[in-house]
């Protein structure tokens, strides 16, 4: 089996129901910019020629397959196994892995192992002259930056939701069984697992096109619904402050910010958040920004295209009220 | 048992923060340096167990230029045992495949049974590290735990992801990153700061690690570009009058946005 010269070697996260994770469309789009996308997913035997099929959708010309190999009782060591053996096959000239907790983790592994130049949290990758380049936004997006390997393949985690271009579908990808001979390495051990529930119909916040987030002016979990009720009004995903999950309004996954989630949406709704230097890192780049707050010198003013001074408790039900009038 | 605590030193978050446009590199002069908070985090775990475990020493270590040092020992003042600080002037602009190496070539040295580590730092944002330091020690990580039991050949704990909560063990020795859901660190007080004086600070070089950072010998990450955004400006604001819903509701949907 030979791959094209300008391979691009993707790690495609699995859900714990057996899916391509939804950081798949991104990854292989990202690949398809800079060279020729062979994907590689890690799933049980069962499982692998659906996963292998819809990889092909996402635009993956070729598909390494490989079984768990423990990957499902133990943490990373078994998936940088099998990367280490797709990239030996492949000799391709980047990697991209998600972003996500655990794709950090193989990337890091992978790329010490392996000796690779590593660039983490991308919100692209290009390809110039002398070879890839990722691109980075930093500082909470006011500043961006680009690197580069010196040499060998660069090894990049892309974040979740920044990429927009798509691959096109390959109708029938060539797929190869990938033999792993494990590391050895010492790996901890998965004892038990419990798969988050998957959250209604809302959009998934990273790369939803529209958020509203609520602060801790929201005052208690029960009246942090009206996030709800109007991110439903909008179809938007919903988003925290920190004091907002600190405060047990919402679970952590929901946090925009500094050490949350990086949001670059349409329109960023911010509901009883003060606007906090670590809050805008996380959302400052979203296109709109329209912030409801009662004190009129909350900094979340300084950087909205629509503010108001008032309170949310007042002015949302009246702004649901009226988009559902416009509906109707 | 001996538990190694990595704090790196990052610009302060609650200030304004500048990359300088020529190297790339964070402008030291332009916002306050301080211990990561993941990282003061991570050391309150350590301390925490120490202080109900007899016999844990708890060592913090950093990769830093010199004038870190106050950082470093504001973490003995919060407890710490001992620190070891990297200092060497040709890790200025490390990438991070170099700071791995460097910080588990120091690990090694200072001998360890548990390194805690934050799983994120608020200014490389890589959350990298922890996994390339157990790879380069040979030892199991368990990284973003929300909640940790060390007990003397185990640790464990509840690592949250996209897809769910696991619980994970590993034996000793291993690598741990902890998340912001554990508890803000203790202040140092003043018997601390005093102590803290008195404490071992060591500091080592390149050539004591026996590391080699010579770009042609492994492949780094450079930057080949930096730019700045420009800032984002106010635009309308309204104090609401009875009907601040319905003018909001007028300029989402002219906006096409609802
Ligand atoms: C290292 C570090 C990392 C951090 N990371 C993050 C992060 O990722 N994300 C994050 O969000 N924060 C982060 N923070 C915390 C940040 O500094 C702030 O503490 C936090 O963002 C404040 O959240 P808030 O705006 O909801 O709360 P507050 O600052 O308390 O603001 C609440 C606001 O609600 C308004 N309000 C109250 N009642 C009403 C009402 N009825 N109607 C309208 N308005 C009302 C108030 O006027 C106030 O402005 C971090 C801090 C540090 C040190
Ligand atoms: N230069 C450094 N010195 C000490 N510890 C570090 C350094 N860089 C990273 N770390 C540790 O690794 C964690 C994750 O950092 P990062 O991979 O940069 O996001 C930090 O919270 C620290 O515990």
């Amino acid at each position: 089996m030979t791959f094209a010269a300008d391979s691009v070697l993707v790690l495609l996260d699995v859900t714990p129901a057996g899916e391509l994770a939804s950081s798949s469309a991104g990854l292989l789009g990202a690949a398809a910019q800079i060279g020729t996308p062979v994907a590689l997913v890690v799933a049980g035997d069962h499982a692998l020629p659906t996963l292998a099929a819809a990889a092909g959708s996402l635009g993956a010309a070729a598909v390494l397959t490989a079984g768990l190999n423990g990957a499902d009782t133990q943490l990373t060591v078994p998936l940088v196994d099998a990367l280490t053996a797709a990239a030996q096959l492949v000799e391709p000239d980047a990697v991209l892995v998600s972003n996500s907790i655990e794709g950090r983790d193989v990337a890091g592994r992978f790329a010490a192992r392996t000796d690779a130049a590593l660039a983490v949290d991308a919100v692209g990758v290009a390809r110039d002259e002398e070879g890839v380049l990722a691109h980075h936004s930093v500082y909470g997006g006011a500043f961006t930056a680009t690197s580069a390997p010196t040499f060998g393949p660069l090894v990049v985690t892309v974040r979740q939701g920044a990429v927009d271009a798509r691959a096109e579908a390959v109708a029938a990808p060539e797929v190869t069984a990938l033999t792993v001979t494990p590391s050895g390495a010492a790996a901890a051990s998965i004892e038990s697992f419990d798969a988050a529930v998957v959250e209604s119909s809302r959009p998934e916040l990273r790369g939803a096109p529209k958020v509203v987030a609520g602060g801790r002016g929201l005052g208690s979990l029960e009246k942090f619904v009206l996030v709800e009720q109007l991110a439903d009004a909008l179809g938007a995903a919903v988003g925290a402050s920190r004091a907002a999950v600190d405060a047990g309004y919402i679970p952590y996954a929901h946090q925009v910010g500094q050490t949350g989630v990086s949001v670059s949406p349409q329109l960023y709704v911010a509901l009883g958040i003060s606007g906090a230097i670590q809050h805008k890192a996380g959302m400052q780049t979203a296109k709109t920004i329209v912030a409801i707050n009662k004190d009129g010198d909350a900094p979340i003013f300084d950087i909205a295209d629509f503010g108001i001074v008032g309170d949310v408790f007042q002015v949302v039900p009246q702004l649901i009220a009226a988009l559902e009038a416009k509906k109707a | 048992m001996k538990i190694v605590v990595l704090v790196k030193e990052v610009p302060d978050t609650y200030g304004d923060r500048k990359l300088d446009l020529e190297t790339g590199l964070a402008q030291r002069a332009a916002s306050e340096r301080v211990i990561d908070e993941i990282g003061e985090r991570a050391l309150e775990v350590a301390l925490s167990h120490a202080d109900a475990n007899a016999g844990t020493e708890v060592v913090v270590l950093s990769m830093a230029p010199e004038e870190a040092q106050a950082s470093v020992r504001k973490a003995l003042a919060m407890g710490a045992a001992s620190a070891v600080q990297v200092v060497d002037p040709a890790l200025a602009g490390a990438d991070l495949g170099v700071t791995a190496k460097v910080l588990a070539a120091a690990v090694q040295r200072a001998g360890f049974d548990l390194v805690i580590t934050g799983n994120l730092s608020t200014d490389g944002s890589g959350g990298v590290i922890p996994a390339m330091i157990a790879e380069r020690l040979g030892v199991p990580q368990a990284t973003a735990l929300s909640a940790v039991t060390i007990t003397d050949t185990t640790v464990s704990g509840t690592r949250a992801t996209d897809a769910g909560t696991a619980q994970v063990s590993a034996p000793l020795p291993a690598v741990i990153s902890i998340t912001e859901a554990l508890p803000d660190a203790r202040f140092p007080n003043f018997k601390g700061i005093m102590a803290a004086k008195k404490k071992p600070l060591e500091v080592v070089t390149l050539a004591d690690l026996g590391i080699d950072v010579d770009p042609a010998s492994a492949p780094q990450t450079i930057l080949t570009a930096v730019g700045a955004k420009p800032p984002r400006g106010a635009g309308v604001k309204i104090t609401d009058e009875g009907d601040a819903g319905e003018q909001l509701a007028a300029f989402l949907i002219e906006n096409r946005l609802a």
